[in-house]
């Protein structure tokens, strides 16, 4: 059946607000969940008087941050202190649209677990990822003050050093995989279960290891966050930010987290595809049989979040000259090699 | 099955950016409008810890991050060259005949790769915390 234009666009679109409402939520229940297990693991209760166990606590943070003076420093060069928290939230709330989300399910040709299956979708991903440090770069250079300055060239190399080894390490994927289509890269891996990922049965185990330290320094997270220790740089690029602007830095923090965690899951960890593949037999009608998918996609994702904050909760923050070597002296040749082996192994096993 | 034309997958992209960017603007706007502002001269100066601002933050730094720059464009193209290789890689045996050529072909470039990693690591550009690096 042809698909009319204006359902496409119209679907497309519920299919988009749909996907950004979740993402908002997401964003803030994962600052909750950072502050309740950062909480335990420091044996104290983290938030727990907003609402039952603290489940309102982000709508109050959200209410409070929305109501607090905006206010803009007179030293400030206006246009790009405005500019760049736009540019670093929208960045950082676009890419989910190339994720898939579960098993392809079509509606009057449309799947509707995917907002768009573009062939380039990985690419995609890390190119507005390069563009996110646009933000963190003109916020601390319009800020006009040493520490923001200080925090943003930090974070801005930083960023740019692991992209490296982040893009070198996903080569290896691509490699396996034969396109950069996301829906595609998934596919492949869903078919014996837990074999069939590629982090067990495509050996891409280091490959995954280099991407998972690369994903933590680019968002900035422990024990990379060195844009913002606060015992060095007061708070880093976003020193001289109030309200609604400070709080959209860190929502986009956390959505770049998310987005992270889904490209995770979905390289290495075989995406919505059940850990048990073909292995049991199919079980339920047709809703559960669409939505089974999504909850494996999704408690893998909750899997690399818990595991952001775990790692955040544990280790302590590297040195900035350490951070710099372990970037270019010790990821990028590791997936140099890692690219190296991957390819000559799927040549011999080609033959 | 997908029945629509391939170049509409890039609409809902597009629509996605512009959601993106109108969700940032309206939250930078209207948390403008809602907040109060009563500024007075201490609130406006920049915050750097309590102390006064010393003169302007926009002054020199140190050459390390402008090499760090450089070498991230140099090395990020070369990792993009890599990516049709890897894309294609699968059906380079049946297109060249040959089950290794593909590989051998890209161990050559890989080696003018880490030649210049190397290159670079020897002039002390990656040594952060030295004074001698050759720059």
């Amino acid at each position: 059946m042809e698909t009319g234009f204006w359902l496409f666009l119209l679907i497309s679109i519920i299919k988009i607000l749909v996907v950004v409402v979740i993402l908002l939520t997401a964003v803030a229940y994962t600052v909750l969940l950072e502050r309740k297990v950062v909480g335990r693991i420091q044996n104290r209760w983290g938030p727990s008087r907003v609402g039952p166990f603290g489940l309102l606590q982000p709508l109050a943070d959200g209410a409070k941050l929305f109501l607090k003076e905006d206010l803009i420093p007179e030293s400030v060069y206006r246009p790009l202190y405005i500019l760049a928290p736009i540019i670093a939230l929208s960045c950082a709330l676009m890419s989910i649209a190339v994720v898939p989300f579960g098993a392809p399910v079509m509606w009057h040709g449309v799947n509707l677990f995917q907002i768009t299956d573009v062939n380039i979708g990985l690419l995609v991903i890390l190119g507005i990822t390069s563009v996110g440090v646009y933000g963190i770069a003109l916020s601390g250079w319009s800020s006009n003050n040493k520490y923001s300055l200080l925090g943003a060239l930090r974070a801005s190399a930083q960023v740019i050093s692991y992209e490296l080894a982040l893009g070198l390490a996903v080569v290896g994927v691509v490699m396996r995989t034969g396109s950069l289509s996301l829906k595609d890269i998934v596919s492949v891996q869903a078919t014996h279960g837990l074999l069939s990922w590629n982090f067990f049965g495509g050996f891409q185990f280091v490959a995954f290891f280099i991407y998972l330290i690369a994903a933590y320094a680019e968002t900035n997270r422990a024990p990379f966050d060195l844009p913002e220790a606060e015992s060095e740089l007061t708070a880093g690029y976003h020193t001289e930010y109030s309200s609604m602007k400070f709080a959209m830095f860190f929502m986009a923090e956390y959505a770049n987290m998310i987005t992270v965690s889904c490209v995770a899951t979905l390289l290495f960890f075989g995406g919505w595809s059940s850990p048990f593949g073909n292995l049991i037999p199919a079980v339920g009608g047709v809703v559960v049989q669409a939505l089974l998918p999504v909850f494996w996609f999704v408690l893998k994702v909750f899997f690399f979040l818990f595991l952001y904050i775990w790692v955040r909760g544990t280790l302590p923050r590297f040195r900035y000259d350490q951070l710099m070597g372990l970037g270019w002296k010790f990821l990028v040749p590791v997936a140099i090699a890692n690219i190296v082996v991957t390819s000559f192994w799927m040549a011999l096993r080609a033959r | 099955m997908q029945t629509h034309p391939y170049t509409w997958n890039y609409i809902p992209l597009l629509i996605q950016i512009l959601v993106a960017v109108g969700m940032a603007c309206s939250m930078t706007t209207f948390s403008w409008f809602i907040g109060r502002h009563r500024n007075t001269k201490a609130k406006l100066e920049a915050y750097e810890c309590g102390i006064p601002a010393e003169g302007d933050a926009r002054g020199r730094f140190s050459v390390r991050f402008y090499m760090v720059a450089m070498l991230f464009i140099l090395f990020d193209v070369e990792a993009v060259f890599m990516i049709p290789w890897a894309v294609i890689y699968r059906q380079l045996p049946h297109i060249t005949g040959s089950p290794l050529f593909g590989f051998w072909e890209m161990l050559v470039y890989l080696g003018f790769v880490v030649v210049g990693v190397f290159y670079v690591w020897k002039k002390g550009i990656l040594d952060w915390a030295t004074d001698k690096a050759d720059i």
